[in-house]
């Protein structure tokens, strides 16, 4: 009995993980090896190069500016993504009309990155764009500009678009953590004369941390990457002037247009200890005292 | 967070290829079946195999991929045994790589698009083979001609390097700056030949409530065409040739300078349609169509991509850069060329003979004809547009190639060094919003051609 049962595991479990194995673990493996190469993506004809590549990276201006819009954008997205699905989510407890409202948020979920790029793009086009439109109609059109050609806001404009796109999924994560707290517990505090703000900053976050916490770690992770957005919306792509540079460009352009294929692999190496280290920083950092709802 | 897997699937895909890889770096498999050969004839020049199939992979992009298929159909009537295996895809590179890693890689290969392979790495690599013996072959209309001698000048060329001819490209591109006939007669407007009268007209323009110019903007690389066309004018075929050859100082050149002032100046004096620089290449050229602007700086493909958004008497030409001075070392006809769809045959390809076959098939008059016809574009058979009736854009940059003649030159440096033209292409985006001024344009442009002559990772080509 004992025996059937673990003949049946292992065979729903071997199939997928040798799956993940061949296509996710592998690639993995190799891009540490070919950090190490001096591959060209055509030529089976591979030296390695020890550390070069990697020495290589903390000499290469663009690789070291778009660390820094990387940089900029972890410290951005996660902190006004979360802001602001905690207030929708918030905000939006009441009525079930208001709930039901909770269902735009998620709309641009539904959407590919690729296509909330380019609406993101008309948005911001200068002559006919919605945005320069919309300042026109309320009287700023000396706000006016070419959002996305000028390399003060390009980077902006763009974090935007991704927090745009993220905000739903996390209204909804939130307001599910927040469904969850005991009705109990709130009138309680209703009921000592907590106002909307001390309720939400004593009672409801406190006990939604953990989703606050993950939060951080996912949005973190999107943050170290904005690829495809800039990609697909910036001038260049990556500018005007690199100053929407981002790791995952410079990689894939390296890659890709360059063929160095070992050099693109040390960037991503780079960037997957990177990633590790700031999931590792981000539940230390704001790990807290776990409450426990009885 | 499964929307947004950009970062990873990057690395895997970047990788992935190189899994298949690990057969070909371990076993080696010489199965050299180039040997398949039959007996060299004055009909069959390579002794292409009779009865070997014939596998050949064609970007299927802006020009169709209908004159292949024709290649196809007469290479099968000369081979009634052979069959050839026709592939019209996209992404070319990304298709082939793992091929091309594990030698097992198709018969003939069209290298183009985005996302094809990076044809310096291949080259480099060792993975073609030399042409030489095609180019030296009869060609099929003229046994009395070599197929070297029915190509447009330039187009050997563009496909060597380091003395090898490994590519023979089919469609000729020339650059050069638009604009619409019909709208220049309404308006009594003549095309300049100097950048000073170019300068005067645009006021003129100006005035009549039309922007003079608009360009792709966000694709800087637009507007470097006609920059270093200026520069080549002046400067002449030395200065092309010692800026592809990285020589120190050459961006910060007398002639160069004059070119990046004279597009300079178009931003400066407020000539370009503003909100030009974040726009894509579609936006710019559909308000151009429109008629918001009257000039657009663009290649000869641009009549094709704007086919179906440009209105009934539009009448677009391609104009040739004005000269840049007086003194130009080229004459005004000089025209930027290139010529682009790389037509390659893969060092271990099964049926290389037949690649070679197929390839003296493609550059035949009737298939460059066709060409002409369906895709709209000028092939590099010289003489195949004789007596066709052609479309405004495409007439005129046959015209303009006809008018140039021998002058005709390219730049090789964005093909040889990726990382300079990134460099060019920057610094341009910011010359036209006048965030930098031209001096500092070639303080920047000459400062990425040193690090990347420094650079020793970079393999370096002469001409």
């Amino acid at each position: 009995m004992r025996h059937g049962r673990y003949r049946f595991l292992a065979g729903a479990m071997i199939p997928p993980l040798l799956l993940y194995a061949v296509f996710v673990v592998s690639p993995y493996a190799q891009a540490f090896y070919l950090a190490f190469t001096d591959f060209n993506g055509v030529s089976s004809d591979v030296n390695i190069v020890g550390l070069d590549n990697f020495t290589r990276l903390w000499s290469d201006p663009l690789f070291l500016s778009a660390l820094r819009h990387n940089g900029l954008m972890l410290v951005v997205v996660p902190l006004v993504t979360i802001a602001l699905a905690l207030f929708f989510a918030t905000s939006t407890r009441g009525s079930r009309l208001l709930r039901a409202y909770r269902v735009l948020y998620f709309f641009p979920q539904l959407l590919s990155v690729a296509i909330i790029a380019v609406l993101w793009q008309f948005v911001y086009t200068p002559n006919s764009g919605l945005l320069n439109g919309f300042l026109d109609r309320i009287g700023l059109s000396t706000l006016e500009r070419s959002w996305l050609a000028e390399p003060r806001f390009a980077l902006w404009c763009v974090m935007a678009a991704l927090i745009w796109s993220a905000v739903g999924f996390y209204v909804v994560l939130f307001a599910a953590a927040i469904e969850s707290i005991p009705a109990d517990i709130t009138e309680a505090a209703l009921i000592d004369g907590a106002g909307a703000f001390t309720l939400f900053w004593r009672i409801t976050l406190p006990l939604v941390w953990d989703s606050v916490q993950v939060a951080f770690v996912y949005l973190g992770i999107i943050a170290l990457d904005g690829f495809a957005l800039v990609q697909i919306m910036t001038v260049g792509p990556g500018g005007p002037d690199n100053s929407t540079e981002v790791m995952g460009l410079s990689l894939y352009r390296n890659a890709f247009t360059y063929g160095k294929y070992g050099y693109a692999s040390a960037m991503g190496v780079a960037l997957f200890f990177l990633t590790l280290t700031l999931t590792v920083l981000m539940l230390r950092v704001t790990r807290r005292e776990r409450v426990e709802m009885a | 967070m499964h929307r947004h897997p950009t970062r990873r699937t990057l690395l895997v895909g970047a990788v992935a290829a190189t899994a298949l890889s690990a057969c070909a770096t371990g076993g080696a498999d010489d199965d050299d079946d180039k040997g398949t050969k039959a007996d060299a004839t004055a009909d069959n020049p390579f002794g292409a195999p009779a009865d070997a199939g014939l596998e050949v992979v064609v970007f299927k992009g802006g020009y169709g991929d209908q004159y292949a298929i024709e290649a196809g159909t007469l290479y099968e009537q000369r081979f009634p045994k052979a069959t050839v295996d026709h592939k019209g895809i996209q992404r070319v590179g990304e298709v082939l790589q793992p091929r091309f890693i594990s030698d097992d890689p198709p018969d003939v290969v069209d290298n183009s698009g985005a996302g094809r392979l990076d044809l310096v790495t291949l080259v480099s690599s060792g993975k073609l083979t030399d042409l030489t013996e095609l180019l030296d072959a009869p060609s099929v209309d003229d046994p009395s001609k070599k197929v070297r001698d029915t190509l447009m000048p330039g187009v050997v060329e563009d496909g060597t390097f380091d003395g090898k001819v490994l590519v023979l490209n089919y469609s000729s591109v020339l650059w050069g700056i638009w604009y619409s006939k019909s709208l220049f007669a309404k308006n009594g407007w003549t095309y300049p030949t100097t950048w000073a009268e170019m300068l005067t007209l645009c006021g003129e323009i100006k005035k009549s409530g039309i922007a003079p110019w608009t360009w792709q903007g966000k694709f800087p690389e637009y507007m470097n065409d006609p920059l270093v066309s200026l520069a080549a004018k002046a400067g002449g075929h030395e200065l092309v040739k010692s800026v592809d050859n990285l020589e120190p100082g050459i961006w910060k050149s007398p002639s160069m300078l004059a070119a990046a002032d004279a597009i300079y100046q178009l931003a400066a004096q407020g000539y370009i349609l503003p909100g030009s620089e974040a726009l894509s290449h579609t936006e710019a050229q559909n308000a151009w169509s429109k008629g918001q602007a009257a000039f657009i700086p663009c290649g000869s493909w641009l009549e094709g991509e704007q086919q179906q958004v440009t209105p009934a008497g539009f009448d677009m030409v391609l104009g040739t850069v004005p000269s840049l001075t007086g003194a130009d070392k080229l004459p005004s006809g000089a025209v930027m060329a290139a010529s682009s769809e790389s037509f390659l045959v893969p060092a271990k390809a099964g049926n290389a003979r037949g690649g070679l076959e197929y390839l003296r098939i493609l550059f035949s008059q009737k298939v460059a004809r066709g060409f002409a016809q369906n895709s709209k574009a000028l092939p590099v058979v010289a003489g195949a547009t004789d007596g066709l009736t052609l479309s405004s854009g495409l007439a005129s940059t046959a015209e303009t190639a006809k008018a140039a003649g021998p002058n005709m030159f390219g730049y090789r440096f964005r093909t040889w060094y990726p990382p300079l033209s990134k460099a060019l292409d920057d610094a341009t985006g910011e010359l036209l919003t006048k965030r930098t001024t031209p001096d500092k344009w070639a303080a920047r442009v000459q400062k990425a051609a040193d690090a990347v002559a420094a650079d020793s990772s970079v393999a370096k080509h002469k001409r």
